[in-house]
This record gives structure tokens, sequence and C-alpha cells, in this order.
């Protein structure tokens, strides 16, 4: 398969008076063609605003993009100007967001917000526009797709919304597809429903997708690859079965353990001790190692780097090194 | 049943719908329609239920943060509906509620020690020299350091300001906690450090809680009774064994297949539900759940199933069990 996207050594960071937070801080990943790509995270750990690099969504002046590349088909997005980027954008990648319900314009009627794109991007007439909104909303499977294109956003509900974001999304048919905890905001039952959608237009039209998430069930549903961040770094990377089956890296091995599961009961349930630590107190160090039940010196002064532990399965820790003799 | 700490008998809160000019009511919202749920001491009851289907609302009419429409709540053999306000206030330190956003629901401009301390004050019911003992010592139970009493909310993680929505509810030393969705704005590993918080606290302190969740999985491991909503009716309940390992409803039986779970290779027989939870305010007629249900026969349209004993104390409320 080849790479839709590579992202190599991405750096985005934001300003503030005296303080830099390194909010992305040296992030490699690739899309390939038709694959799903899942980033797994707590908040903060950088997932969103990787995603919003990609896009060009970071704000500046108090974000930026510092370093790094993003290549997509070829082009690198960041040296792009702010009219190629858009043609790209909506075209070719498209992005669904978490919260349905304050991605759409309130005064807006719903068929006006799906044939917007349709007509800046597929330069269709507004009659044609019109009736591929309403296909688009019968094939994300909302009946009354007339009714509905004549309805406010405040008149639907949390997941007929996302529905119309994720038509929206896939309006201009792009080929890659970034979703930001798209079923985070939604009841379980309408989520089953949400990802069973995605999934099936993902084998369609053999789209690529970028899923973010923090919810470890609906990475081992959705993905074939999996890249787990903390505090702005990807510690782990692999294929999905192996990474769930062997977790290399201690903070993967805690977030698996912590997750209760059903049907599947412990007196009690592991948790990872400490928290996240303060972006701007970030050393050079493992991040994790205040938290970790493994660390040794090496980890408080140095940091590992991401490297291949076993067979399509990459991590960042010292636990790994060959030269490290373990105590 | 005399051994009974919180019983609520056939409650329903019904909200006004205002209309027009006059502002005449043109309809009610049933949010909760003829709930009854028994809580023995040292227990805990998981209220399980998508948005919408009322399970906050029970777990505000239980203590009377609002009035009920009609039905009858006991605590301790006494009746709260019946109380004059000073009464009901003496009661108040006995039960208590966690709220859901840990963000929110802290004075961002009171510090941390004076807001668990508050209610002790208020209440007279610890001499103003000792406040700040009792408020390090529930501190101390909650995870949380002595040197945290005098910072402001802000400096606080999330999963940080949820201790300290525990400790204010704790401090009173209540009998019954109503906890509405503690853990759902926390992340997975913060979770299953208060998750694991509140076991401990009900083994040291014999405290009951009503858990309210839309999360089965963080229900299973807190709970030892389950009850599951559907637009303000219950429609099953059951032990927690015998839930999980044999629902009855299909209701129930879609939100358990619906919750992901994190094994890949995993594959299950899933029901997946059509369509979304109906308006409350005109609910379907005969079982409420009859339009999204995929086994739905005629009958299901047009009579309101029973809430019966299917067997051993499982409860049910389906025409085809």
């Amino acid at each position: 398969m080849k790479d839709l996207i590579k992202i190599d050594h991405l750096r985005t960071h934001f300003f503030s008076d005296k303080n830099v937070v390194k909010a992305v801080n040296d992030v490699s990943l690739r899309v390939r063609e038709g694959e799903t790509v899942c980033v797994v995270g707590e908040s903060g750990c950088g997932k969103s605003v990787t995603a919003m690099s990609i896009m060009g969504l970071i704000e500046e002046p108090g974000g930026k993009v510092v370093g790094g590349s993003i290549e997509f088909d070829g082009r690198d997005l960041l040296k792009l100007s702010k009219n190629e980027l858009r043609t790209i954008r909506g075209n070719d990648i498209s992005m669904i967001f978490q919260e349905p319900m304050s991605s759409l314009n309130p005064v807006l009627k719903i068929g006006q917000q799906i044939m917007e794109p349709l007509i800046v991007h597929q330069k269709l007439s507004k009659k044609e526009a019109r009736a591929r909104a309403i296909e688009l909303i019968e094939q994300v499977g909302i009946s009354r797709a007339e009714q509905i294109a004549d309805s406010y956003p405040h008149e639907l509900s949390g997941g007929m919304l996302q529905r119309i974001m994720i038509a929206i999304a896939i309006s201009c048919g792009p080929k890659l597809l970034i979703a930001d905890e798209p079923t985070t905001a939604l009841d379980v039952t309408i989520q089953a429903q949400i990802l069973d959608m995605l999934r099936e237009f993902k084998k369609k039209s053999n789209m690529s997708m970028m899923l973010i998430t923090h919810d470890l069930g609906v990475v081992a549903e959705m993905a074939d690859y999996v890249v787990v961040m903390y505090a702005g770094k990807v510690v782990e990377e692999g294929e999905v079965v192996k990474l769930f089956e062997s977790p290399k890296h201690p903070y993967t091995q805690g977030l698996l353990k912590s997750k209760p599961i059903i049907n599947q009961r412990q007196d009690e349930l592991y948790s990872i001790p400490g928290q996240v630590p303060n972006p701007l107190d970030l050393t050079d160090s493992c991040y994790f190692h205040d938290r970790c039940a493994h660390c040794m010196d090496i980890c408080r002064t140095k940091q590992p780097v991401l490297k291949g532990v076993a067979d399509q399965q990459k991590a960042a820790c010292w636990l790994y090194e060959e030269a490290v003799v373990h105590v | 049943m005399s051994d009974a700490l919180l019983e609520i008998s056939h409650l329903k809160k019904y909200f006004p719908i205002h209309k027009g000019l006059l502002n005449r009511t043109v309809g009610h919202v049933k949010a909760v329609d003829d709930i009854s749920i028994t809580i023995r001491p040292g227990e805990t009851f998981g209220l399980v239920g998508e948005s919408g289907s009322g399970k906050s609302t029970v777990g505000r009419t239980a203590i009377r943060l609002i009035e009920k429409t009609s039905g009858e709540v006991k605590f301790k053999g006494i009746n709260i509906y019946d109380l004059p306000p000073e009464e009901l206030r003496k009661l108040r330190p006995s039960m208590q509620l966690i709220f859901q956003d840990p963000y929110s629901s802290l004075n961002p401009r009171i510090r941390v020690g004076d807001a668990i301390g508050e209610a002790l004050l208020d209440h007279g019911l610890v001499p103003k020299a000792e406040i700040r003992d009792r408020v390090l010592e529930v501190l101390q139970s909650c995870g949380l350091s002595s040197y945290h009493i005098d910072r402001f909310p802000h400096e606080f993680s999330g999963g940080q300001r949820q201790r300290i929505g525990i400790a204010r509810a704790l401090v009173l030393n209540p009998d019954l906690i109503i906890a509405d969705e503690p853990v759902s704005a926390l992340d997975v590993s913060i979770q299953a450090q208060i998750i694991n918080l509140f076991r401990k606290l009900q083994e040291t302190r014999g405290l009951a809680y009503l858990f309210i969740s839309h999360d089965l999985s963080v229900v299973e491991h807190l709970c030892t009774r389950i009850g599951v909503m559907y637009l303000g009716s219950m429609v099953e309940t059951a032990t927690r064994d015998e839930l999980f390992k044999n629902p009855l409803h299909p209701y129930t039986k879609a939100l358990l297949s619906a919750v992901p779970i994190p094994i890949p290779k995993l594959k299950r027989e899933r029901i997946v539900l059509k369509g979304d939870i109906p308006s409350p305010s005109n609910p379907p007629s005969g079982c409420k759940f009859h339009t999204r249900c995929p086994f739905a026969v005629a009958r299901c349209k047009e009579e309101v199933p029973e809430f019966r004993d299917a067997g051993g104390g499982h409860f049910v409320a389906c025409h085809l069990v």
C-alpha cells in the first residue's frame, strides 16, 4: 500500500507571554491508502493538535507549526499557499469534529450547509448541489431527507447532526477523512450506528481514515494501525491486534489494564498513578517516568526514541534499549 | 421492607411545556414516569440509560432537590416529601450528591478547603476550631494532600477536582451518595483511580450509592444491582451478575452489545438500534421501546408491558419475555 499522508517530525508549539507549550513535539506518522489509523491518548496529549496541523487550522500568533513536514500525495502541505491548501481541504482531506452541535452554523439550514462545499469545491450549480445534498442525507441513513434539508441544526438530535457532519465531510469524496472524537458526545447505541456507517463508507470508497479517540474500545473496533500519544509525543505504535495483545510501552500497558471491560470484572481496577505532566515542566527525560513502575535512572535524564521493538511495533522506552543493563 | 435506606415508589416527575402568549401548559415532558427503586445500606444501585432517559431526574427527585409530580420517596423510613423545609435540611447531610462536571461544580473563587468545610459550618455539625482538621482528614481519604487545602480550583486537574467533589460530599458523613455520571468527564487512567476510590470509600464507610451512568462497563465494576431506564421508565432491574449474564429486555441487550470492547479480534453479534430515542414529551404508545425494537410485534404497539418478576428478583417490562 502507498502512503497517502506522511507526517515527519512535526512540531506544533503554542506561545504565551513567557512560555512555550510543545503540544506536538516531534511526531511522525503515516496513513496508507485505504487504512484506518487510530490516534489514542488522554486529553492534552496533542492528538487533536496533530489533526489541526494537518488541516492548517492552527491559528497564528497563538500557535504555530514550527518544524517538520506533512506530505500528502507527494506535496508538503506546510509549504502550500492558503489557496492551494483550501482546494486540498474539502476535496481531498476533510474533517469531522467532536461536537456536532457546535460545528454547524445554527442560522443556516442543514441543506445549505451541505451544499456549500459542493458549490465551492465541485463547482456544482445550486440545483445540482441541492439534489446531491438530498442524496447524501439519505446515504447517511436519515429518512425524510427533503424535510431535514430544510430544517435548522437545533431541530435535530446529536446523533443526526453527527450524520450530517459526516455527509458534509464525504460530500466531495475525500481521500482522507480525519475524525476527531466523532462519537464521544454521543450515546453508545448511536455511537454503534455512526461507527458502522463510517466503516461502510470506508469500504465502499477506499477512503483512508485517521480516527482520533481516547476510547480503546473504539480503537479495537475500527483501527488497522494504532498510534499512542503521551504529552505531545508518540510513545508506541503498531498493528492493532499485536498492540492490544502485547503492548510494549508501560503507558499503553497501563491504559489497557485500567479500562473496565464488560464481563471481565476485577475487584480493583489497575490505575496509572499520578497524572499527565504539566506541559510547561517537561525536561529532558521520558515524560512518563514519574508514573512508570519500571522507571530506571536513565529514564529521568534522557529521552528514549521511537524504535522497532517487535514485528510491526515500535515503542519509545528505555526498557527495550539493549545497551541499558536491566536492574 | 423496613431495612431499606432509600425507598422510591412510583415516582413521577413531569415537566410542563409552556407555549404562547398566555404561557399555557400545552403538554408535559414525562422525564420520570413511575419508577420504583429500593436501596439498602451499603449497597450500590446503578442506574443506566441513554441521555434523555430521565436518570438524572430520578437522582434529583430522590433527594428532593426538585419537587416530584407524584409518588413517594422514603429515606430511612421518613417520607421526605412530607417534611417541612427545616426538617428536610437536617436530613440533608446524610444524603449527598456528586455531579458530573468537576469544572463547573466548584466555585472558582473559593479555596478548596473552604468549599469542603462550608457545609460543616452551615449545618453546625462541627465546632469551628475543628473544621480544618476534619477537612484535612477527608482530603486525605480522597487521595489528596494536606497542602491542597488552601488552593483554588483552577490549580487542580479534572481528576483532582472530582476528588474534591467527592470530599465535599463525604465530609458530612452521609449514608447515601447520589453520584451523577461522576467519571464520565475523566480520562481513562484517571477514571480507574476514581472508580477505585468509590469502592474503597464504600468498604471503609459503609456508604450506599445511587450510581447514575451511561457507561455499562463502569457500572458493572461498581454496582451490586442495576436498573436500566428508557424514556422515563424502568425496563429491567436485576443483580449485576444476572443482568450481564442474562439480559432479558431487548434494550438492555442492545446497550450491552453496543459498548465497544478493547479486544480487536473479538467478533460479536451486535444489535444495532435504528434511530434516536423518541421525545419524552410525546412518547410512543404501548411499549415505549417498540419504535426501535428489532423484535417488536403488533401487541407492543398497543399494550404497555407490565414490569414484572421474571424469576429470582429479575424484573423486566417486555411482552416477549
